[in-house]
């Protein structure tokens, strides 16, 4: 089974070679594989019907038909309008109205509101925002310790609510004591609830009802199945929501729920989670979703991350040391470091097209101390050491060892691969990226 | 939802658990407006629109694009023997009920004593409610209970565990936030031997099965605990979520593989999430199904019964 569409397309139209020019019945299969994908994805059934309708005429069409590469085709065509779908561009969180403003978050129980209202108080304090977190969640247990507990984490004030006050009435309560303290944003941190609970949705009427807030915000999981639809549907329904934040975007799941949610409500996807620490909240791309749910990888992403880590000035001086072989060991330490300043390994492969599917790379376990136990080594050289590796003989090795706290076979393999490297750049300058074979790359 | 009281002591007439996922799932039909009466129904002839209807109810049911094309394969195999809609609905049930693997899980043996449970899952699944009513479902039963608490990442998740524990009237060992987890499981172990206990069910973080870091955290805690006691734990619970997608797969995958997971716990089927991945991971990882969440009270944690989950799909 295919797990990336370009190749699954390319499979579909590789048969059809020989049999001269491509019929509309080629195309349907195309566009069969195309709804498949979408289906594995989790997009709803009604929802993926309706989009390969869409897309019908303009796949029959003569860019498709008369195109050397029909798969590629169709797969740019479907990116396009998936894209197109979610919402062509970034939105914003609204934060108009009165002073002060409040958000308020909503969703079913484990979707992610009370971490992503910590989150959100980061993002909105980066942004010269004074937020204030409001716990009115007084069902679940110890839900108010939680973000009473995150609060004290991120130094952002949190309303003293107690399980035994009425959710309405905390919130009300929080607005005007926000009001008197000179806090301008309100985060309301709604219980978790089923989206056929009606006394629970009447509850979420009468907080909108009386804060009137600006923004009200659908915290969905990312890894939700088909019945995203009947859950958007029906927080709309009762609410008009602004917008959906997609919790849990850092695992693997294909995240179809976007377009489902997106399409049955037309209300933007605003943010995104990506991980467990409170600083993992991201703006909401749509094209890079699109790749996502299509398999073809986040390299936009990846990129972004490595121009935020990567000082240009060191970059030009990586350089033209390289050009000139002089690639040391210091040199190989601060590459490691900026590389993980990007993120975890794992995460970095996922995000290189046809990485994340790749059979050898989904068993490979990046350890991460390995990159801890690498950085001992170097550390525990001499800077001389460092820059002239082949000083490290049989004591200094042992040495070494001993300082950094491994074995001997350690410091030897670092410096095996290493002088794999090193051999390897020589090449390069010698000869253009010929001659380096599969299999030499050290990790 | 709202019924947060303390557990009643002897747990309430049911409303039936069939009748209970009936009612959830009529709220499905309304939402889709698909008339699976009629779709059933013993006039209805086969044909390729009655097909189609079928392929929309098993696929948004969560079963898998998969799963559903190789069961109306199937079935259109043997369309010869089917000649209206109601057997095709036997037929499907029957593969179905086989895919599922029908002998249920064997019952907790519980001669190990204490008896260890390991409660694992990606976040939000719902492991701590899931062990407020496994822990008060054993207290009913006069066994011994004691929790731990080796959720110490979440903020406030010991907390949330204490109130449950208090609610089953169990015993509970906790450690300070962000102590090491496999430490407070072997506190709680030698703890359990000490007083006793029958049983022993230890919390975790939520983890996405991605992460290899936690997943080594995971292994150690199941290092640590087999320390005590060789055998343990005699069981390794993973909770899934019935509103997850085909990613459900993955997860079970992942954790099976990581450290070998013994049955399955799907929750919150009692929303519109019928929860049909289950199909797939039980059919494709030879894992039972043991439990199904059907609400917030302490009696809607309740053994799986195959029959009563197919029937409740259509």
């Amino acid at each position: 089974m295919f797990d990336n569409l370009t190749d699954r397309l390319n499979a579909a139209f590789k048969k059809l070679k020989g049999h001269g020019k491509l019929t509309e019945k080629n195309i349907q299969e195309g566009l069969k594989e195309v709804r498949m994908a979408l289906l594995e994805a989790d997009v709803h059934y009604r929802v993926v019907k309706k989009f390969i309708g869409d897309i019908k005429e303009r796949a029959l069409g003569q860019e498709v038909m008369a195109s050397l590469t029909p798969g590629q085709q169709i797969v740019k065509i479907v990116n396009e309008e998936l894209t197109e779908l979610m919402g062509g561009h970034l939105t914003d969180l609204n934060l108009a109205g009165s002073f002060p403003s409040s958000i308020m978050l909503v969703g079913l129980q484990g979707s992610g509101k009370t971490t992503t209202a910590g989150k959100l108080a980061v993002w909105l304090s980066k942004n010269g925002r004074k937020p204030y977190l409001v716990p009115a969640d007084v069902y679940r247990p110890a839900a108010i310790d939680q973000l009473q507990k995150l609060g004290q984490q991120l130094a952002v004030p949190v309303f003293p609510s107690s399980a035994e006050m009425d959710p309405v009435q905390i919130c009300k309560d929080a607005r005007t004591k926000a009001h008197k303290e000179g806090l301008d944003t309100l985060l309301l941190d709604t219980a978790g609830r089923l989206h056929i609970d009606e006394t629970l949705m009447d509850e979420l009427g009468r907080i909108k009802d009386a804060l009137k807030p600006s923004d009200i915000l659908l915290v969905a999981d990312a890894m939700t199945g088909q019945d995203a639809v009947n859950i958007a549907q029906a927080f709309n329904d009762a609410l008009d929501i602004g917008g959906v934040i997609l919790t849990k975007m850092d695992g693997d799941a294909r995240g179809g729920a976007a377009i489902s949610i997106k399409s049955i409500t037309s209300k933007p996807i605003k943010f995104i989670g990506v991980g467990e620490k409170l600083s993992d909240l991201e703006p909401f791309h749509p094209e890079r979703m699109s790749s996502r749910i299509l398999g073809m990888g986040d390299v936009l992403t990846m990129i972004e991350k490595a121009q935020a880590v990567v000082d240009d000035k060191k970059a030009a001086e990586l350089e033209k040391k390289l050009r000139k072989s002089e690639f040391t060991l210091e040199d190989f330490r601060d590459q490691m470091v900026q590389i993980r300043k990007m993120g975890s390994f794992s995460d970095l492969i996922g995000m290189i097209p046809g990485m994340s599917t790749n059979k050898h790379l989904k068993n490979l376990e990046v350890d991460e101390k390995e990159f801890t136990r690498i950085e001992a080594i170097i550390n525990s050289m001499t800077p001389r050491e460092r820059r002239q590796h082949a000083l490290i003989k049989g004591s200094r090795r042992k040495r070494i060892a001993k300082g950094s706290g491994t074995r001997v076979q350690d410091v030897n393999k670092l410096i095996k691969n290493y002088t794999q490297i090193l051999n390897m750049i020589k090449k390069i300058n010698k000869g253009g990226m010929r001659g380096i074979g599969r299999g030499m790359l050290p990790f | 939802m709202t019924n947060q009281e303390p557990l009643p002591k002897e747990p309430k007439e049911s409303k039936g658990f069939f009748k209970r996922l009936k009612t959830g799932l009529s709220k499905t039909r309304q939402l889709l407006n698909t008339d699976i009466e009629e779709l059933f129904s013993n006039k209805r002839k086969i044909d390729d629109d009655l097909l189609e209807e079928l392929e929309e109810l098993l696929i948004t049911s969560d079963i898998g694009v998969q799963t559903a094309m190789d069961l109306i394969q199937s079935i259109s195999q043997r369309s010869s023997s089917i000649s209206d809609a109601g057997q095709l609905k036997d037929a499907l049930k029957e593969k179905i009920l086989a895919l599922l693997g029908t002998k249920t899980p064997p019952p907790a043996p519980l001669a190990a004593k204490p008896y260890v449970i390991v409660v694992i899952g990606v976040n939000g699944v719902g492991k701590t409610t899931t062990i407020g009513k496994l822990a008060a479902k054993f207290a009913a039963s006069q066994k011994k209970v004691l929790i731990a608490a080796a959720d110490t990442f979440r903020a406030a998740a010991v907390e949330q565990l204490v109130i449950w524990a208090d609610r089953a009237g169990v015993d509970i060992v906790k450690h300070k936030d962000k102590a090491d987890p496999a430490a407070v499981a072997y506190d709680a172990i030698e703890a359990a031997v000490a007083r006793g206990a029958d049983i022993v069910i230890v919390d975790t973080a939520g983890r996405l099965h991605t992460r290899v870091n936690l997943m080594e955290e995971l292994k150690k805690i199941k290092r640590t605990i087999a320390k005590k006691i060789p055998d343990a734990p005699h069981e390794i619970l993973l909770v899934l979520d019935a509103t997850t997608g085909q990613n459900a797969l993955s997860q079970a995958k992942m954790f099976n593989d990581a450290i070998g997971v013994t049955a399955i716990a799907l929750t919150k089927l009692d929303g519109t999430a019928k929860g049909g991945i289950v199909v797939g991971i039980c059919n494709a990882l030879e894992i039972p199904l043991k439990y199904v969440g059907i609400g917030e009270k302490i009696e809607d944690l309740q053994e799986f019964d195959p029959d009563l989950f197919v029937d409740a799909l259509f």
